[in-house]
């Protein structure tokens, strides 16, 4: 894919030869980029120089360069979408927008590319937006280093920062989201990688990804979102390198993992949240290497989940390690790290003589009762979860890791 | 009555056990921050301790120190002192010196251990308030088990009583009535439940300052909007205040009109 836009950025540069330079400021030739679009030709590059542009629905329907040299300012005054493209071979680098038009029948994105391949949005800052960075039936293109910060109060009426819809192949690289409703959303979007962004204070999720399959999300950090991130209805996903944290509340998580098949959850870090993993009817998911640090529960099962495997994590001081419904299992636990391990290691191997078992009978009676949560750490319960522990009777018997390791893993060997 | 107090107090500070119990408490937070190298996880330890031996070890230290000063407190009744005031004060010689042996006993090891550089500091502070407002509590309770009760053994074995049902049973009478009650909204209920048990309260204070992820679950959240608020704490203080006061005021009412 990269040698894709590789190519495509070839091909860009080798037709941009006669490729003519127009410059836009408020006392040049052009004081308006709209005009300017008008009168260029494709592969042209459009250089707007710093200033405030009060401009709106600007429609790039030609092969260009948008290039803004130190940050000016276009101002739609609430009244629409600013930028639109709907052509290939586009790139949109270096701009300030802000003051997006709010609609409740139309979503109007700060810029918006449609139907159109190869496109760059770069660099860009928006503020007081709608929809930030909306890309629809666009493949093969590029979102990168961009800056949205919205002032999104309630979900009602408000947009998301990056949205993908029916576009493959899209890169989305070292972004900043915060204050919209969802940070980076994708819909029926395939082959995507979302890698290096960052995601916080969003109303709603900090990323919200359905019906895309075969995506790619590594190295982002995802902190203090209204619910956390939900992944809904996908299957082939990689998740790698991310960090979940602070996501406290009610409904909050660290990553919602709903009919989510054939997955790779790896050496993620899920610190502080009020559920790590809250899982719902995802079948053969691997999670391997991650980290759970004090979180409310760690992970959360919700029924309906089959052949997940849980191979050398680390659940460290969470008030719960595992919470599970049913009295059946079908998920296999093996080689953790728990620190609530409270076993021995005769032959030093490594690993725990006798198994450990994740799910406290506590953990069952909140479940079924959650005022019981006022009950937690008190000399009664761990009573009662200590009885359980030597003859388990409501919770699924085979429910446990046969294998728990000794010391707390090191993700760096593997 | 000060007098009193002073001498108790004293007579306390230099006996064996309060030594013993003052190392105890020495001894643990070392061992803790030893053994832990992590100040918020040693808090949490000491949640646990406090909220279970603070109260039996009051409850045990109170009514064994009643029975044993008992010749003394007849010799003192023949003088003229007013009743309330031998009470009063061999009480508060008793609470106090077992709280100072809690508060310096666990204080010197995080104080040299770098407690007021560290964020944990609040929590540490609340612990040592529980911790406490605990023993006043439970010495408050085991004088009155002691002044109801002429024999020892009667006494003891109510004051272990009182204890255990504190610390055990009132919690699982609490989670049986909430599994059996699991289809009404139970939130007042279990808040009011809580209030009435100040092992309970010293506890659900201490968590909503630690585990508190865990607590923002959607119940939590309850619980936090009421124990976790100003006017909450406003209400758990008072009702800890409450809970050294009415056993206090038996002990009066009960003293005065003791026959010996």
């Amino acid at each position: 894919m990269t040698l894709h836009i590789a190519i495509g950025i070839a091909l860009v540069f080798s037709i941009n030869s006669n490729a003519k330079t127009i410059v836009v400021c408020e006392t040049c030739e052009f004081p308006s980029i709209r005009e300017a679009v008008e009168f260029s030709a494709p592969y042209d590059t459009l250089e707007i120089r710093k200033g405030t542009y009060k401009e709106f629905n600007i429609r790039i329907d030609k092969p260009l360069t948008l290039l803004g040299i130190d940050y000016p300012i276009i101002d739609g005054a609430f009244k629409g979408e600013i930028v639109q493209v709907v052509s290939d071979h586009v790139t949109i680098d270096g701009l300030f927008i802000i003051n997006v038009g709010t609609s409740y029948t139309e979503d109007f994105a700060a810029v918006r590319v449609s139907n159109s391949e190869h496109f760059l949005v770069q660099n860009l800052v928006l503020e007081k937006l709608f929809f930030g960075i909306y890309i629809e039936k666009s493949n093969n293109g590029r979102v990168y280093n961009n800056k949205i910060v919205g002032d999104a109060e309630e979900e009602y009426n408000s947009g998301n920062g990056i949205q993908l819809w029916y576009s493959n192949h899209v890169e989305v690289d070292k972004n900043i989201v915060t204050h919209v409703r969802d940070g980076i959303y994708l819909e029926f979007s395939n082959f995507c990688k979302i890698t290096n962004n960052r995601s916080n204070d969003n109303i709603r999720y900090g990323l919200h990804f359905m019906f895309s399959n075969d995506d790619l999300y590594q190295f982002n950090t995802f902190e203090n979102n209204g619910a956390g991130v939900a992944v809904m209805f996908s299957k082939q996903i990689e998740m790698l390198d991310n960090t979940f944290k602070n996501n406290w509340g009610p409904a909050s998580y660290g990553i919602l993992l709903k009919e989510i098949n054939d997955s790779n959850i790896r050496r993620n870090r899920f610190q502080n949240n009020t559920t790590g993993i809250n899982i719902e009817g995802s079948n053969r998911v691997n999670y391997e290497h991650n980290d759970f640090v004090g979180n409310g529960w760690a992970v959360k099962f919700r029924g309906a989940c089959y052949t997940n495997i849980f191979r050398e994590n680390n659940f460290l001081f969470n008030s719960f390690d595992l919470a599970y419904n049913s009295k059946v299992n079908d998920n296999l636990f093996t080689q953790n790290y728990w620190s609530n391990y409270t076993g021995y290691d005769l032959n030093e191997d490594g690993l725990g003589d006798i198994p450990y078992r994740p799910v406290k009978l506590f953990t069952y009676v909140v479940n079924r009762t959650p005022e019981a949560i006022i009950l937690l750490r008190s000399l009664f319960v761990d009573i009662i979860d200590f009885s359980e522990k030597v003859s388990p009777v409501f919770t699924p018997d085979n429910l446990l890791d046969e294998q728990p390791k000794m010391k707390r893993i090191d993700h760096g060997s593997d | 009555m000060i007098k009193i107090l002073k001498y108790s107090f004293y007579d306390l500070i230099r006996s064996r056990w309060t030594y013993v119990y003052f190392a105890f408490y020495l001894l643990l937070g070392i061992v803790l921050l030893f053994l832990n190298n992590d100040l918020s996880k040693a808090v949490i330890t000491l949640m646990n301790v406090i909220i279970i031996l603070v109260p039996l070890i009051s409850t045990v230290f109170g009514v064994m120190y009643y029975y044993n000063s008992r010749e003394f407190t007849e010799l003192l009744l023949a003088q003229p002192v007013k009743r309330s005031s031998i009470f009063i004060g061999q009480y508060l010689g008793v609470a106090l010196s077992l709280s100072i042996s809690l508060v310096v006993g666990l204080g010197l090891p995080f104080i040299f251990y770098g407690i007021f550089k560290s964020v944990a500091i609040w929590d540490f502070v609340l612990l040592l308030v529980t911790g406490t407002f605990l023993s006043l509590i439970f010495t408050a309770l085991s004088f009155n088990i002691a002044l109801a009760n002429e024999n020892r053994i009667k006494g003891f074995g109510y004051a272990i009583l009182l204890w255990l049902f504190m610390a055990v049973i009132y919690d699982g009478l609490f989670l049986i009535s909430l599994l059996i009650f699991e289809e009404y909204p139970l939130d007042t209920f279990s808040i009011a439940a809580t209030l009435f048990n100040p092992i309970d309260l010293s506890r659900v204070l201490i968590l909503l300052k630690l585990d508190i992820s865990a607590l923002l679950g959607y119940t939590g959240a309850l619980f936090q909007k009421f124990f976790g608020t100003y006017f909450g704490m406003l209400i758990s203080s008072a009702v800890l205040v409450l809970w050294v006061i009415v056993p206090s005021f038996f002990i009066y009412r009960r003293s005065r009109r003791k026959d010996f």
